[in-house]
């Protein structure tokens, strides 16, 4: 027993009972902060002139950062020092940007995430979300008079480990304590699971101002359970937006306009697009920086017409995700809107003519997910009643495994797992001797790695010498609260062990998670075939392995003839390997199994033979 | 219910207690914390609760939560030297084992 000094009083917990808990939705176009009163109502806290919403914009000024409203008007004439929908760009490298002619600003391609010049220098943008997210925490603190002890800041489910990572650390920077990041409609389900009490299976349609994502989730007993989620992460409002402003051009004769004219009509498509969910028909009227005026109408019909397919286009992924929930469109019991851009009329027909009933709209769209972080901040913060307990259940959006012999990707981690997961499986060494293992991880769907996105990589060093396949090592894939990846390898006989934690391997495409999703749908099929050719091929370089070494021993016991037959069997199997044919790999490696069956079964007389060498049969008994 | 001071402890008590120029006595209790379970805690009290249970021992004010005092009860609290350092040594009867480095126990 050590010997205790006098500490002095720990007086946090008594003096203030209830923590100043947040929940942040940061969002492509929107960002907000909401906070649960003491009566358990949550309600997004607003600025000083009542707007709830903080323009997720973020200008560079002489001496000053403005952020929100602020910064809005900067648009236009300061494009290149005022960022907009920098949340396309977290955990992205510049070769991931597609479609970079619709961002205005001077990248710098920077190692692992792109990086913007702007007049107070070079920002990443984790820097640009910090300092939206420290506007929202100054809001936050004014409100509740204090400093934020927790928040839960919100992601779309389809964001990787690299734009999780990021926005975590986008967090840190803005002095927020996060306690976890939350997927986007799962927050929503959390404002509508228990401000409503509705049990049932529910599906959640999130139309934002940049991605869309569909969640098929379970609810009972105030118990979350995400069935499947699906979507596209480079989908959202912004492209409605597009779509008008490429009208616009093409209605008015516009030449390529420059940055500020484009800032400018961007704006006016996107007035009109939020005129239309309302009226018939929305007027465009802007004066550009050539002189030149334009004054068009943009109707309902034409609206409809010029976006038909971004609709239809977020209906795929919703087909894709009932599909691994296992249901049927008519087997929800209700739809959840979320995200400003569900106000569209074309949407809420598309949604409703899916599902076959009317969408549920009770929240406000733009602030439910916020209000959802903030009722799950409350609750880990521990400021909820006991008895109130309740748990939540998230997914993991794409497979985790490793890296086997012949490209092969084991899946360790199958997509859709609920999270915290940890999965362990047990591996061996491949050649006698061998003492060291790469250990590959890899996220996706597809059977070939080469297929799959490589995340990190790792060796496992000091394997005792052992037979091949003797070593036992035992892989553990360890996904947190927050999606984030930690795997380690450990040797079970020696203890020698190995680990990684994803460290943000930004430079993932935008599309790659919903393109990769796709393929594995489209490529089943090639996939099994390319998995039974490696694993013959891996199968047939092992036996030409295990003759070799057999030979180099034991090769006196062979005739010239016979020792000529293997060596045939064996070049035949090798040139099999060289060529995309399962089945004469196959054959090959049979043969060769055929052709040294006498040699094995002569080996074997010799082995015994040599472990009763002068002995008696005294010494054996 | 009870706990116990020796009278060596109760005078560095007052002693640190004097030094400090502020505070009325001695918190005793436990917390949840450590490698096997429970861990002591020791601390000077400015403000008592009202849930709080409180002794007089040798002139030195002890104050107990009553959360505390079950896993406490019959514990004689010491002030021992050991080779160059001296502190507090809590004598609980109601522990069974202690983890290796001594921070914390079960009862």
């Amino acid at each position: 027993m050590t010997l205790m000094q006098i500490a002095e009083p720990d007086e946090a917990p008594a003096a203030r009972l209830r923590r100043r808990a947040v929940g942040i939705d940061l969002g492509t176009t929107n960002s907000l902060v909401a906070t649960v009163r003491d009566d358990g109502i949550a309600y997004v806290i607003p600025d000083d002139e009542g707007r709830p919403l903080v323009p997720s914009i973020v200008h560079y000024g002489e001496g000053a950062t403005l952020v929100g409203y602020d910064a809005a008007p900067r648009q236009s004439p300061d494009p290149q020092n005022t960022i907009v929908s920098v949340k396309r760009m977290m955990g992205r490298g510049l070769a991931d940007l597609t479609d970079d002619r619709r961002f205005p600003y001077r990248f710098v391609d920077g190692p692992g995430m792109v990086r913007l010049a702007t007049r107070a220098g070079t920002k990443s943008p984790v820097e640009v979300s910090a300092d939206i997210l420290r506007a929202l925490r100054e809001r936050a603190e004014r409100r509740l008079g204090g400093p934020i002890d927790a928040a839960v800041v919100t992601v779309p489910a389809y964001f990787d480990d690299a734009q999780r990572q990021a926005t975590k650390d986008a967090a840190k920077l803005a002095g927020l304590p996060v306690l976890r990041l939350l997927n986007e409609p799962t927050a929503a389900a959390v404002a509508y699971g228990l401000d409503h009490g509705i049990e049932g299976t529910y599906a959640v349609f999130d139309l934002g101002g940049g991605t869309f994502d569909i969640s098929i989730l379970k609810l009972t007993r105030g118990v979350f359970e995400v069935l499947a989620t699906n979507g596209d992460s480079a989908l959202g409002g912004d492209d409605f937006d597009h779509r008008v402003f490429c009208w616009i051009l093409e209605a008015a004769r516009v030449p390529p306009p420059s940055p500020e004219d484009a800032r400018l009509l961007l704006l006016r498509s996107r007035e009109a697009k939020e005129m239309l969910t309302g009226h018939d028909a929305a007027p465009i009227v802007a004066t550009l920086s050539t002189g030149q005026r334009i004054d068009l109408s943009l109707t309902a019909a034409n609206f409809s017409t010029i976006t038909r397919t971004l609709v239809e286009k977020t209906l795929a992924p919703v087909r894709r995700a009932l599909r691994d929930a296992g249901l049927r469109p008519d087997a929800l019991q209700g739809v959840v809107l979320v995200g400003g851009a569900t106000r569209m009329r074309e949407i809420r027909r598309a949604v409703a003519e899916f599902f076959g009933q009317p969408p549920l709209t009770n929240l406000n769209p733009d602030e439910v997910v916020a209000l959802g972080a903030a009722n799950q901040a409350n609750a880990l913060a521990g400021n909820r009643e006991r008895g109130e307990d309740w748990l939540l259940l998230d997914v993991i959006p794409l497979s985790l495994g490793l890296e086997t012999m012949g490209g092969l990707a084991e899946k360790i981690v199958p997509r859709n797992s609920t999270i915290p997961v940890t999965r362990a499986q047990e591996f061996t060494t491949w050649r006698d001797g061998q003492t060291a293992m790469a250990v590959h991880v890899v996220q996706g769907e597809r059977e070939r790695v080469a297929d799959c996105r490589s995340l990190a990589r790792f060796e496992l060093r000091g394997i005792p010498p052992m037979a091949a396949g003797a070593a036992r090592i035992r892989v553990t894939f360890q996904v947190d609260a927050d999606g984030l990846l930690s795997v380690s390898a450990r040797e079970q006989t020696t203890g020698v062990e190995a680990s990684v934690t994803v460290k943000p391997s930004y430079g993932l495409g935008d599309d790659e998670i919903a393109r990769m999703l796709q393929e594995s749908f489209d490529h089943a099929a090639d996939d099994m075939a390319a998995r039974s050719l490696a694993e013959s091929r891996v199968e047939a370089e092992a036996v030409v392995n295990a003759t070799e070494s057999a030979l180099a021993v034991d090769g006196d016991l062979l005739s010239a003839d016979e020792r000529g037959a293997i060596d045939d069997a064996v070049a035949a199997a090798r040139h099999a390997c060289g060529r995309e044919d399962t089945a004469a790999v196959r054959l090959a490696v049979e043969s060769l199994n055929r052709a040294t069956a006498a040699f094995a079964a002569r080996r074997m007389d010799r082995g015994v033979a040599r472990a009763l060498a002068g002995r008696t049969v005294d010494s054996l008994a | 219910m009870a706990i116990s001071l020796t009278e060596s402890a109760a005078k560095h008590v007052a002693a640190q207690l004097k030094r400090r120029g502020k505070g009325m006595g001695l918190r005793v209790g436990v917390r949840t914390s450590g490698c096997s379970g429970l861990a002591y805690k020791l601390e000077f009290v400015d403000e008592k609760k009202p849930e709080d249970v409180a002794y007089d021992l040798h002139g030195v004010t002890i104050v107990v939560d009553p959360k505390s005092l079950p896993y406490l009860d019959g514990t004689v609290l010491d002030f021992t030297r050991e080779g160059l350092n001296e502190g507090f040594r809590f004598r609980n009867p109601n522990v069974k084992d202690q983890c290796g480095c001594g921070e914390s126990f079960n009862v």
